[in-house]
């Protein structure tokens, strides 16, 4: 068996220290962010100056999920979820309707009929 | 367009549908079969404890390795988009399944009939989450075909569950899965309305 790796181990101190960098050592969000979840700019927002990270995720992020922000910035799902939870706290950027835990039964009704309807013509 | 306030006021949303089964059995396959963009891939941070990500307060200390989701978009409509995410295969990467499986529609389990006994856990998984299943039996070429019923035996399926087999390359047959897991869930949905309504 393998030992656990050390955190003097060379083979993920990289990752590790870029990870924790680019959301200054947070590892979670108060935005609840699926992955499926899709995102908007805000129309008129006005961007503050911005970490090149956070930068990086605004100039991606419009009209795509929060898995796609992920895959196209390579950046771990959970470090794009800090970064996107700051945008939306911000008021940058805007998270479209997805089923969560709080859709009333008619909206998950409503938006797997819609699916089924679009799978149906796809 | 304007005049359309119906749809213009319909909110925009996305929806998922989690493709799983065991390793090799061909869910990017079916992934890239349907997808509109080549299958993109996400990873997530995972820690010694393989019990949380990154993202679930873990320390990042305790970060030792990453944990690799494919998964593929189909636009829809104006306004829907629909993702399907494959599921990690090896075990210890179940904790991601929560993550990947929350607001899901539902799933389809990916069977290759010479290794059923992969899809066991997979099944498991869904059953014990009350997440809306169907199992499609992936045929290889070459692969002798076994009958829905045995399969459905085999796997210990309860009766409601659909089983369908498709070539997970076909576009056609892979968006027929798509079709039924969405028919299955939607019925099961009303179904359990018409239970709490009486």
């Amino acid at each position: 068996m393998t030992p656990p790796l050390e955190p003097e181990d060379e083979s993920y101190r990289p990752r590790l220290i870029r990870s924790y960098t680019l959301t200054a050592g947070r590892t979670a969000t108060s935005v609840d962010l699926a992955m499926e979840a899709t995102l908007r700019l805000q129309a008129g927002a006005e961007a503050p100056v911005l970490s090149p990270s956070a930068a990086q995720v605004l100039e991606v992020c419009d009209r795509r999920s929060v898995a796609e922000v992920s895959a196209l910035t390579k950046m771990p799902i959970g470090v794009t979820r800090v970064l996107l939870g700051d945008l939306i706290e911000q008021g940058l950027v805007r998270i479209q309707a997805t089923i969560t835990d709080k859709t009333s039964t008619d909206e998950r009704l409503e938006l797997i009929e819609r699916t089924l309807r679009g799978l149906r013509n796809y | 367009m304007d005049f359309e306030t119906t749809k213009a006021q319909r909110a925009a949303a996305s929806t998922k549908i989690v493709i799983a089964g065991g390793f090799g059995v061909g869910k990017s396959t079916l992934v890239g079969a349907v997808s509109e963009i080549d299958p993109l891939r996400t990873e997530a941070l995972v820690t010694n404890e393989s019990e949380g990500v990154d993202d679930l307060a873990a320390v990042p200390t305790k970060a030792t390795t990453t944990v690799a989701m494919d998964f593929g978009r189909l636009t829809l409509a104006e306004d829907l988009v629909l993702y399907l995410f494959g599921t990690p295969g090896q075990r210890r990467f179940w904790f991601m399944w929560d993550d990947l499986c929350r607001g899901a529609i539902g799933a389809i389990v990916l069977v290759d009939v010479a290794r059923l006994d992969e899809s066991f856990s997979p099944l498991d998984y869904f059953e014990s989450k009350g997440i809306p299943f169907i199992v499609a039996v992936n045929e290889f070429d070459g692969v002798p075909r076994y009958p829905a019923e045995e399969i459905a035996a085999a796997l210990a399926l309860p009766a409601e569950v659909p089983i369908i087999s498709l070539d997970a390359r076909d576009r056609e047959q892979a968006k027929g899965a798509l079709v039924k897991i969405t028919e299955y869930a939607l019925m099961r949905l009303r179904e359990s309305l018409t239970v709490n309504a009486n």
